[in-house]
């Protein structure tokens, strides 16, 4: 059928639906719909990680084949050192930013490697906003809780317990360097309410708060002269004689060579791995998120955390076939956006954690209750023009720039008509354990941001991301700036990866993949 | 899955999709029409390395020039954003040498004259217009050019909230100005400079420093895993 005709029962049920309320799921319900539906429960997907410190524990196929895959280095590889630093960041989004501004400022020599471009990261997608207990009748205490009752309380407290604590500094910090975050009339911080948040606690900058926070930050790395590294993908981490961290070794992509850098702490500021496709699942990820720190630090010894959950946001977009996986910001639900099925129905309280409410589409569309594209894809609507009908025309427009410009550029104007949406692999829940210094239990390695796992619990609740980036890219960079001035660069060996081949080899060898992975696949093999 | 014919949106594009025939920095091949411009170049065969970033249309990697059949306007967008179709010719920008002054946005003393000192060629614009055409955001960037060297920095700061930093109004400059950084400039200095003092957020950094919410801390902390968890039911 033509796209409007399907889209007339959204038109047609909208004024009956403002006068409902969609209660939350009550804990026990939200179990059994969790279980039954969400991809992390999907047993197939998953294996058991053969060797190295998390042996046993379950992940993705996908993850546990890189895991147990190959370094590209080989033993006797040439460890002399092309630049030598105290603190060396590995990424260039919102952690590594955030970490080698903060080593700089404490007096470090820093390098920043990244395999992109500087900001090229997910980092700079960030719609929703950044969450913050700034309002008078919220409180550190309660964006602890909620952010507890988001993860299923799974979160590491002290982790959790310094991001909310570690909130309000970050935002005066950035405020310092010029972001422009939204108001109220009286010039305090506007707030926002976000999915699975008891308060307005969401700091926004418009809906691109990601975008302005890393147009500010690139900005002052360049300022600051702080030596950069672009294309060059980490394929290698350096141990010394003692195990800890030392140095690591990149591959630049512009000529292949290998790039050889010895550091007294590394810090690993990776990202996530929506571009591992995950179960075939479409991803809202930039093109380098493929979990390259996941497979370095395990290398290197360092434990991971909660490796077998990863968020699903509840909105990639399904229609036009451009945009699939591409994300549709929650802000749009928490100004009151509907979802609703086929039948014209809403089936969630839309402001419940992303995990609910992708497994909550997931059984409408399972149900039949989905509509479905030609591509083979399914979804439901996001009720966009409720939001005009609601607050005023230009409503859409107003609070959604970036929204309306992407999907007008495929001549759809979402104030006017609902868009197609379902569940896009959008963020990695774990990552390697970290302790409140962002360090991991290899010593001198530090992971800070999406790469780092434990914070979050089993799912992260919407604007903690940012937030996390912030706080332990700074202190990441804080901690290791202060230990490097009084430290000696260790000598560089590689006898950490003799140790993982020789695991490796127990256990039947290594996956036969060379990891990481670096960036996907999508060239076509032609003839 | 169910599978109810009622609920199909119709897309004959997909179902067959057609072949087109596009130019790729000058070498023909055929595509299948509507992927976008860097799928295109995937499809094609071509690595491409330099040029992608985020593939959401927010970081500004893959600013490219393209024209459509017949058309002698050569117009830009970005890759991850476009749709190809049959007779287009495009080229991705590659990255273009255009000067980014330094400065210590805090220490700055008046950041409205400044701009003239850090970004001298900023009053010089000859209201071409070609910067505004040139970009892929919609912004009107030379009035906004304009405006920063007017000292009207917060209407600058709002009309470049959408800049994805691609640089694309930068090369067509013929007064050489580099319009996103001078934007860039003109929003940090609004935001470190003129922007009101939010009173709520220093509060609440005093709030904790003084411990304020210790008790509240001391409270939930000692709570064992039922007691948690019978508190958070009670938080709405």
């Amino acid at each position: 059928m033509d796209i409007h005709a399907l889209q007339q029962v959204v038109h047609q049920t909208r004024d009956a639906r403002r006068k409902q309320t969609i209660p939350k799921f009550s804990s026990a319900d939200r179990d059994q719909l969790i279980h039954k539906y969400h991809p992390d429960f999907r047993a197939s997907a998953y294996r058991p990680i053969r060797f190295g410190p998390n042996e046993g524990d379950r992940t993705v196929v996908e993850l546990a084949t890189l895991l147990e895959g190959e370094s590209p280095i080989q033993n006797h590889a040439e460890l002399t050192p092309h630049h030598t630093t105290d603190v060396l960041v590995i990424g260039g989004g919102g952690a590594g930013c955030a970490a080698v501004l903060h080593a700089h400022g404490a007096g470090a020599k820093t390098i920043l490697a990244t395999k992109l471009r500087l900001g090229d990261s997910n980092s700079v997608m960030a719609q929703g906003g950044m969450q913050i207990s700034v309002a008078p009748e919220d409180s550190p205490v309660t964006h602890f809780i909620d952010t507890l009752k988001g993860g299923h309380m799974e979160n590491d407290h002290a982790l959790l317990k310094t991001m909310v604590e570690d909130g309000p500094s970050i935002a005066k910090w950035l405020l310092e360097l010029g972001v422009l975050f939204d108001r109220q009339a009286d010039g305090n911080l506007h707030v926002k309410k976000g999915g699975g948040s008891s308060k307005p606690r969401l700091l926004t900058c418009s809906d691109y708060t990601g975008l302005e926070i890393m147009r500010v930050l690139k900005d002052e790395v360049i300022n600051q002269k702080i030596q950069l590294l672009e294309f060059a993908a980490a394929i290698e981490l350096l141990s010394d004689e003692a195990g800890n961290c030392a140095g690591a070794i990149f591959k630049d992509l512009d000529n292949q060579r290998h790039v050889v850098v010895a550091a007294k702490c590394v810090i690993l500021a990776t990202g996530g791995i929506g571009r591992l496709h995950i179960q075939g699942f479409p991803t809202s990820n930039h093109y380098g998120a493929t979990g390259d720190g996941l497979c370095l630090s395990y290398r290197m010894g360092a434990k991971l955390a909660h490796i077998d959950t990863f968020q699903y946001h509840p909105s990639g977009a399904v229609y036009p076939e451009q945009l699939i996986g591409a994300l549709v910001t929650e802000g749009i639900r928490s100004e009151g956006g509907h979802l609703v099925n086929a039948k014209g129905e809403r089936f969630v309280n839309e402001l419940d954690t992303r995990d609910v409410v992708s497994s909550s589409i997931i059984r409408e569309c399972e149900a039949g209750r989905g509509i479905r594209t030609m591509s083979g894809r399914v979804g439901v609507w996001l009720d966009t023009p409720l939001l005009d009908a609601e607050h005023g025309p230009g409503t859409v427009e107003k609070h959604f720039p970036a929204m309306m410009l992407q999907f007008e550029r495929f001549g759809i104007d979402i104030s006017k008509d609902p868009v197609l949406i379902y569940p896009t692999l959008h963020y990695q829940n774990g990552g390697v354990k970290i302790d409140t210094n962002s360090e991991t239990n290899v010593k001198n390695l530090f992971v800070a941001g999406e790469a780092s796992g434990g914070l979050h619990g089993r799912n992260r609740l919407m604007g903690n991301s940012l937030l996390d980036l912030m706080v332990f890219g700074k202190r990441s960079g804080l901690t290791a700036a202060g230990r490097a001035g009084a430290m000696k660069q260790g000598k560089l060996t590689l006898q950490h990866l003799d140790r993982f081949r020789a695991e490796a080899k127990k256990h039947g060898n290594v996956s036969g993949v060379i990891s990481p992975m670096i960036l996907p696949a999508y060239t076509r093999k032609v003839g | 899955m169910a599978t109810d014919d009622t609920n199909v949106i119709d897309q004959p594009e997909v179902m067959k999709p057609r072949m087109v025939t596009i130019e790729i920095a000058g070498k023909k091949v055929d595509v299948p029409e509507g992927i976008t411009v860097v799928k295109a170049m995937w499809y094609a065969g071509m690595d491409v390395v330099r040029g992608v970033g985020c593939l959401g249309g927010f970081c500004g990697a893959c600013a490219t020039y393209y024209r459509t059949k017949d058309d002698p306007k050569v117009r830009t967008c970005l890759a991850c954003q476009m749709a190809v179709q049959d007779g287009m010719s495009f080229t991705m920008m590659p990255p273009f040498p255009a000067r980014k002054a330094s400065y210590e946005i805090q220490k700055l003393q008046d950041p409205k004259q400044d701009l003239f000192n850090l970004y001298p060629e900023a009053p010089l614009c000859r209201n071409c217009n070609a910067c505004t055409e040139a970009c892929p955001q919609k912004i009107d960037v030379r009035e906004g050019v304009w405006k920063a060297v007017f000292g009207d920095f917060k209407s600058v700061s709002e009309m470049f909230m959408d800049c994805v930093m691609c640089g694309m109004c930068t090369p067509v400059c013929i007064a050489d100005i580099a319009p996103n950084l001078v934007a860039l400039y003109v929003s940090r200095a609004q935001g470190a400079h003129f922007a009101e003092k939010p009173v709520g957020l220093n509060a609440r950094i005093k709030e904790i420093q003084d411990g304020r919410f210790n008790d509240d801390w001391n409270k939930v902390l000692k709570m064992n895993e039922k007691e948690l968890a019978d508190y958070c039911a009670t938080v709405k």
